[in-house]
């Protein structure tokens, strides 16, 4: 599979069958499209837990950002929180000072900068072991909380960026109180940047990262620009966890230094690890269990539930993640197996029904 | 400025005890361990609880911290850790990050989210004037106690049995073990030794570095540090990188305080840039 990528270009007939390859890949299984009905079904479904959702949405971008870099590119990071905060506190500060009012235009200004400013990092963390790695991106992120706490005239330091006033969406749905139109609003910046990860995914590019990570050396001996391809992915990844963090800024109308804090990006990896790297739902389910588990956990012992956040790591761990990510694929099978057959058995009978037609 | 100097290479002694176990791990089995400051957090609190509540001699109180941290340490490293070695450092830093968050509430839960002092006796406050230079004794206690450790280590990793297997270990796992030393149980000491020492660290640190229950994240930063700079080949390249940690950040919070702890983790990143094996390390075929 990954030497057909390289010779691609080369010959026709391999062309053709990485392309058929990828579109077979590429293409909507009916379990997908249920996730995604029931997700905006979620919308009128459960209209008491609004901020959970939003939250939830937020979180589950911020994770589909980390996965790009980690499940696809094999990158380990406690530093993505750098990009969400750089993120954060430019669409807020863009909209308390009147910069950009338009809310979606100041996302994806924001989404830009996150993803320029992960462009110049991403070159300190192509080198070195994953030891250097795990520094240099938490350094990042914990020296930018430094500069923002530095510059308290801008950011508001330690008390936050208060006085944040977001513009209605496209001049027409304000921010309401209980976050229905926030909601909607995250929901669908996830789905289009979901989209638009699963097109990166299942193109050749998707799939020289995967050879990257499966090994560096091979990788380039069949020609793919390896160091270029981690930057790239790098820069994307840094971009959706900018919109995130714009996401949480324009939803919440504040800011503070948290954003850039060590426990957000370790939650990161939690999130990732509950659902399961390198499939772009990983992050989306991992983010659902983590949110509502935390919620449930916080209701029970308000102050210690990072007890048993940490117990849960240490166990998922301990008993394995392939293990844990075998029984999830083994659920997912499963499951795509029962949906298969439900399809299967709808779609002969619109095929009948077709060929009745046809016949009269 | 003398002064500063003396802060910050007290300081750094400091953090050279806390992070040396952490380098001896990292550099053995390639284990990132970030749950290292849990143990130190368990030395500090152990000697708040021996000192303040059960009126033990300080003394007397800080070896006892040691000798309970490693203890702490051994079990971990044979019921938990051990499980651990061989996996990717993906779950290496999962598991030890999911420690820190389970000691950082059960501490919280048992001791209190407020910062503690270990009391210490009179005969340790104060200062010494010498030459105009001002010098806490504690401080003075404290580079004493760490030099004379340091001197100790490199005693035992250069002069006896136990060092050169250590040594050979470090160098060549796989060769180690050809040659019949129990890698496993050599790493198992060391590592009880280690979290011992930062066990250690913490108690005699409590008072200039704060002991709450945030200890272990708070830290985690330094003690990686010194790790990353110093390199993992040997005690001297994370001692020197500890001095040079503890004097730049005393010094940066001095002169320019409103940047805090910018100028140490700038000045990390460019060294990781410039030679990301550490400062100080020999090019290993690893």
């Amino acid at each position: 599979m990954d030497t057909t990528t390289a010779t691609a270009s080369q010959t026709p007939v391999l062309a053709a069958d990485v392309a058929a390859y990828l579109k077979r890949r590429g293409r909507w299984s009916p379990l997908e499209i249920a996730f995604w009905i029931f997700a905006f079904a979620s919308i009128w479904l459960f209209p008491d837990k609004y901020l959970i959702l939003k939250d939830t949405a937020i979180l589950a971008l911020f994770a589909l950002s980390l996965d790009l870099i980690l499940g696809y590119a094999g990158i380990i990071s406690l530093g993505q929180a750098a990009f969400f905060g750089v993120a954060g506190y430019f669409s807020g500060l863009v909209a308390k000072y009147g910069i950009i009012d338009e809310p979606i235009i100041a996302l994806v200004c924001s989404g830009l900068v996150a993803a320029a400013f992960g462009f110049v990092t991403s070159f300190l963390v192509l080198r070195g072991s994953d030891l250097t790695r795990l520094m240099v991106t938490l350094g990042v992120s914990l020296m930018l909380g430094e500069i923002a706490n530095r510059y308290a005239n801008i950011t508001g330091g330690a008390d936050g960026l208060q006085g944040v006033d977001i513009a209605p969406i496209l001049g027409r749905w304000n921010f309401d109180l209980y976050g229905h139109n926030g909601y909607v609003y995250c929901l669908i910046v996830l789905f289009v940047c979901f989209v638009i990860a699963r097109r990166i995914v299942y193109s050749p590019f998707g799939l020289s990262l995967r050879a990257v990570k499966g090994n560096a050396l091979r990788a380039a001996a069949i020609g793919i620009p390896v160091k270029w391809r981690l930057v790239a992915i790098y820069t994307i990844a840094a971009g959706f966890a900018g919109i995130a963090g714009g996401l949480l800024t324009q939803t919440t109308a504040f800011c503070s230094l948290d954003v850039f804090s060590l426990d957000r990006s370790a939650d990161l990896l939690l999130v990732l690890i509950i659902g399961g790297t390198g499939y772009l739902y990983g992050g989306l389910i991992g983010a659902v269990i983590y949110k509502f588990l935390q919620d449930w956990l916080a209701t029970l012992t308000p102050q210690y539930w990072q007890f048993w956040i940490g117990l849960v790591l240490v166990v998922i761990v301990l008993v394995g993640r392939e293990r844990v990510e075998g029984w999830i694929a083994a659920a997912r099978g499963s499951l795509v197996r029962l949906g298969g057959r439900a399809w299967t058995r709808i779609r002969p009978r619109s095929a009948a029904l077709g060929g009745a037609i046809d016949g009269s | 400025m003398l002064t500063i100097l003396f802060d910050g290479v007290a300081y750094g002694m400091l953090l050279f005890v806390l992070a040396c176990g952490l380098s001896v791990t990292l550099g053995l089995m390639n284990f990132i361990n970030l749950a290292h400051g849990s143990f130190a957090m368990a030395g500090g609190y152990c000697t708040v609880i021996l000192v303040n509540r059960l009126g033990v001699p300080f003394v007397l109180g800080v070896p006892l911290a040691f000798l309970v941290t490693a203890l702490l340490g051994g079990l971990f490293e044979r019921t938990l850790y051990v499980h651990v070695y061989a996996r990717s450092h993906l779950d290496q830093v999962l598991f030890t990050i999911g420690l820190v968050f389970m000691s950082v509430a059960a501490v919280d839960y048992t001791m209190g989210s407020s910062q503690r002092f270990v009391q210490i006796p009179d005969a340790l406050q104060g200062q010494f004037d010498v030459f105009g230079v001002g010098m806490g004794k504690y401080r003075l206690l404290i580079i004493a106690v760490c030099g004379l450790l340091t001197i100790a280590l490199q005693l035992i990793l250069a002069k006896t049995r136990f060092g050169s297997r250590l040594r050979a270990a470090v160098d060549d796992q796989r060769v180690a073990r050809g040659l019949g030393i129990n890698v496993g149980a050599v790493f198992g000491i060391t590592f009880a030794v280690g979290s011992g020492l930062a066990g250690l660290g913490g108690a005699l640190g409590a008072e200039i570095l704060g002991l709450d229950p945030t200890f272990p994240l708070r830290y985690m930063i330094y003690f990686l540090i010194v790790v990353t700079v110093g390199g993992t080949s040997s005690i001297v390249g994370p001692f020197l990188a500890s001095i040079l940690l503890g004097i730049a950040d005393v010094a940066g919070k001095y002169y320019v305080p409103t940047l805090g702890a910018f100028v140490i983790y700038a000045i990390m990143i460019v060294v990781l840039i410039w030679r990301p094996q550490g400062l100080f390390a020999r090019a290993t075929a690893r």
